[in-house]
């Protein structure tokens, strides 16, 4: 029954001279949503307004979950297209679209109108109080409240007649790929892909480092992060993973430093190759699913001690966040099965059984003094034979 | 060099089952029920697939169902057969070592109303014969069993259990999850007082997807898939014909010189677990005071003392040793192997524990290449362990 979908946006219709390049893209994104489903759809930008409409035939649901991931959408409307806009087929149109919408009457209404075509011999006050007056008469049951409706019944009248009702919420945020890149130190857990996602919903575009351990971490676990990856790039588009090898420099640290500061001190080395890839692509910060308090090494000492090697920022979204917050996020954006998959990360192999809580960074840094024979060269190597992929392409 | 020691989790398909299952794809691929010529030659194959099982196990062509393997056997044997004599009573009895594709349709069960008696072993993973009689009451109507052990190789006196149910109560059903233990051993249900009988195909070097139950002449059991009709109504659903024919084909080639073959694989666990037990910190599991002859051909459950083992069996992937966990184990996850604890394997080994299985086609040089690798990774993982 539908044959279009009206695209509504909140914050970008704000921006200023910058609008068009953000409405631009969006208009680009829902696109490219669009593409990925059956059927074909013509994406325009009119009046502040993004308008998808099916040229072909199209699976309704297919479409609607297409568009509920693009980010920069904050609702969306289907609307009913009908060609005759004679006034008494409007009149009609309208009353058959209640009709068909809702099953159930009892419910109270205001009807929009918009008159995009000036020329039309029917004023917008005029089409609201016919309009509402038809389905009064039409429907009994139906009551209008125009302070506080349950429903809003737009009628737009332009070269053809555009009816819709109901909005369902998008995502929010601003379209991909208008903020700049950063890049996302996933793991395998449940916060990292929730991180990315949150950063990505602001219009960033993502890169990602893994840190595998073989034998220490299995296969498996790295195609879990690859999957993970996948999921986040249905949202944020194609991500850039690299795979970096990681066992060498955690066995070396293992060796020559103490047990609890293991974690911090491996933290602080993940930040450092992160960072140094971030660099080398363009990246303008780093993206962690660090919560405070969450865990050891996310302690507001430990954030200060592994904060203390980067120099862009670190972005850190879930950081105030509960763990139930981060799950809800992570089942809605169905990361959430696939992050509780029981594999080994590299964070938890030699993880100690107190690890220090409270890092002093001078300590720290004394410990890492005991490394400087080889970290230089490891590092060096872990960059040189790590493995690029990219997803969601 | 390559070495798959994990026969026990599947085995690699004899040539001439792949030779025979691209037969049925690429020339007889009717379907058996169709009543034209094409029909009749893919039904050739069920009825020669069927004759090879029924001859293996010196039982009835009739008495084999085919099925879509181990699971779907025990599923059907303990299901359709409690559900089937229900009115004779609700109680039934099995071990605290089964699969879990025996646990699990008994967990269901009980859920459903039954009582399930879990029977505990000793530390050779043998069943308690004393704690069977005593479990034994006027609501048994099943017992279930199994033959060999899938995680460390021990092999329950089916003659013994067999004769004890039969003392008892003739008229209680007895099922052996015998898919370890097929193609090992040569099995004669009728002998052993067995009425049901679970087997999978691609333990025997044959497909995956395919096994049978072997359900003695009168024995009652209900059906679990109902469609067509096909195998007499016991399992609806068109015959996996490609599956099928490769399932008769290994049937038939890993009972051929079946004696030396095992003798060879005995041979070979002997040599294996001598020399594994040589290594510092290392024990082999459930050969308390038992000759390995008294274990199956196959399977060999080592600890390795402070090694983790899921660590271990990676490393060794590495080196293209392929072996088993004894338990899934992780450190987001601990669910340890119920099987090693309930031989009382130490609570700090549960985590440390392999398993090595053999098939007729392992050799000596693998086992020696495996063990080598062993020996060199061990003081390496031990170094780097939780402290």
């Amino acid at each position: 029954m539908y044959k279009a979908f009206l695209i509504k946006y909140a914050e970008i219709g704000v921006k200023g001279k910058n609008r068009h390049i953000f409405e631009e893209a969006l208009r680009r994104q829902v696109e490219k949503a669009l593409k990925e489903t059956e059927g074909e759809f013509n994406v325009t930008r009119e009046q502040g307004r993004i308008y998808a409409e099916a040229t072909k035939d199209y699976n309704y649901e297919d479409a609607l979950e297409a568009l509920s991931r693009v980010f920069g959408v904050v609702g969306i409307c289907p609307v009913v297209i009908y060609d005759d806009i004679e006034w008494e087929s409007v009149q009609k149109n309208v009353c058959d679209f209640v009709g068909n919408v809702y099953k159930d009457k009892n419910f109270t209404f205001k009807v929009k109108a918009k008159r995009g075509n000036k020329n039309y011999p029917v004023t917008s006050p005029e089409i609201c109080a016919k309009i509402g007056e038809k389905l009064l008469e039409a429907y009994p049951e139906m009551k209008v409240d125009v302070k506080n409706p349950d429903v809003f019944i737009t009628v737009e009248v332009r070269n053809r007649l555009y009816v819709y009702s109901e909005t369902i919420e998008g995502p929010g945020g601003m379209p991909t790929g208008t903020a700049g890149k950063a890049m996302l130190l996933l793991s395998g857990g449940i916060d990292s892909p929730v991180a990315g996602y949150m950063v990505a919903k602001r219009g960033v575009t993502l890169e990602a480092t893994y840190f595998h351990a073989p034998p220490y971490t299995s296969d498996r676990a790295k195609q879990k992060v690859i999957d993970l990856a996948k999921q986040v790039a249905k949202y944020a588009g194609p991500i850039k993973l690299n795979i970096v090898n990681f066992t060498d420099i955690q066995l070396y640290i293992y060796e020559q430093c103490p047990e609890d500061e293991l974690t911090i001190i491996m933290r602080r080395y993940m930040m450092m190759i992160a960072q140094k890839l971030a660099e080398e692509s363009g990246c303008l910060g780093l993206i962690t699913g660090e919560s405070i308090g969450q865990v050891a090494s996310q302690t507001m000492q430990s954030l200060l001690t592994t904060n203390e090697v980067c120099t862009l920022p670190v972005y850190r979204p879930l950081i105030a966040l509960d763990k139930q917050e981060i799950v809800a996020i992570a089942e809605k954006i169905d990361t959430y099965e696939t992050s509780i998959l029981p594999y080994e990360d590299c964070c938890t192999i030699f993880v100690a059984k107190h690890p220090v809580t409270k890092p002093n960074l001078k300590a720290i840094k004394r410990s890492e003094e005991k490394l400087s024979e080889k970290i230089e060269e490891m590092l060096q190597k872990a960059v040189e034979t790590m493995e690029v992929i990219t997803v969601g392409e | 060099m390559e070495a798959y020691l994990d026969n026990a989790a599947t085995t690699r398909p004899f040539k001439e089952v792949w030779d025979i299952m691209k037969k049925t794809m690429e020339e007889d691929y009717g379907n058996p029920s169709s009543l034209h010529k094409k029909g009749m030659e893919a039904e050739n194959y069920l009825r020669n697939t069927r004759t090879v099982i029924a001859e293996s196990l010196k039982v009835k062509e009739k008495e084999i169902v085919i099925t879509s393997g181990g699971t779907e056997s025990n599923n059907m044997a303990l299901i359709g057969g409690a559900f089937a004599n229900q009115r004779s009573g609700k109680h039934i009895i099995t071990t605290r070592i089964e699969h879990a594709s025996v646990y699990n349709p008994l967990l269901f069960l009980e859920k459903q109303g039954f009582r399930i008696t879990f029977l505990p072993v000793d530390n050779n993973g043998h069943v308690d014969l004393e704690e069977l009689k005593n479990a034994l009451c006027e609501e048994t109507i099943l017992v279930s069993i199994m033959h060999v052990n899938n995680e460390m190789g021990a092999v329950e006196d089916l003659q013994t259990i067999g004769e004890i149910i039969r003392a008892y109560n003739p008229e209680i059903l007895f099922h052996v999850d015998a898919i370890q233990s097929f193609g090992k051993f040569k099995i004669y249900p009728k002998q052993l007082g067995v009425h049901m009988l679970s087997v999978s195909g691609h333990k025997i070097h044959g497909p995956k997807g395919v096994g049978f139950l072997y359900i003695q002449d009168k024995t009652k059991v209900l059906p679990l898939i109902h469609g067509g009709g096909q195998q007499k109504g016991m399992r609806s659903g068109t015959e996996n014909v490609p599956g099928i024919a490769g399932l008769g084909k290994a049937v038939e080639l890993i009972y051929e010189n079946h004696a030396d073959k095992i003798a060879n694989m005995y041979c070979l666990k002997e040599y294996f677990v001598e020399e594994i037990s040589r290594i510092e910190g290392v024990k082999v599991n459930g050969l308390a005071g038992i000759d390995v002859r008294d274990t199956a051909p196959h399977v060999v459950s080592v600890s390795f003392k402070g090694i983790r083992s899921e660590v271990l069996l990676h490393a060794l992937e590495e080196k293209g040793v392929y072996v088993s966990s004894g338990s899934a184990c992780s450190s987001n996850h601990p669910s340890i192997s119920g099987t090693l604890r309930a031989i009382g394997v130490d609570n700090d080994l549960l985590d440390s524990t392999l398993r090595f299985s053999f098939s007729v086609n392992t050799t000596k040089e693998e086992l020696a290449y495996a063990m080598e690798q062993v020996k060199e990774l061990l003081p390496m993982l031990r170094r780097f362990t939780r402290r």
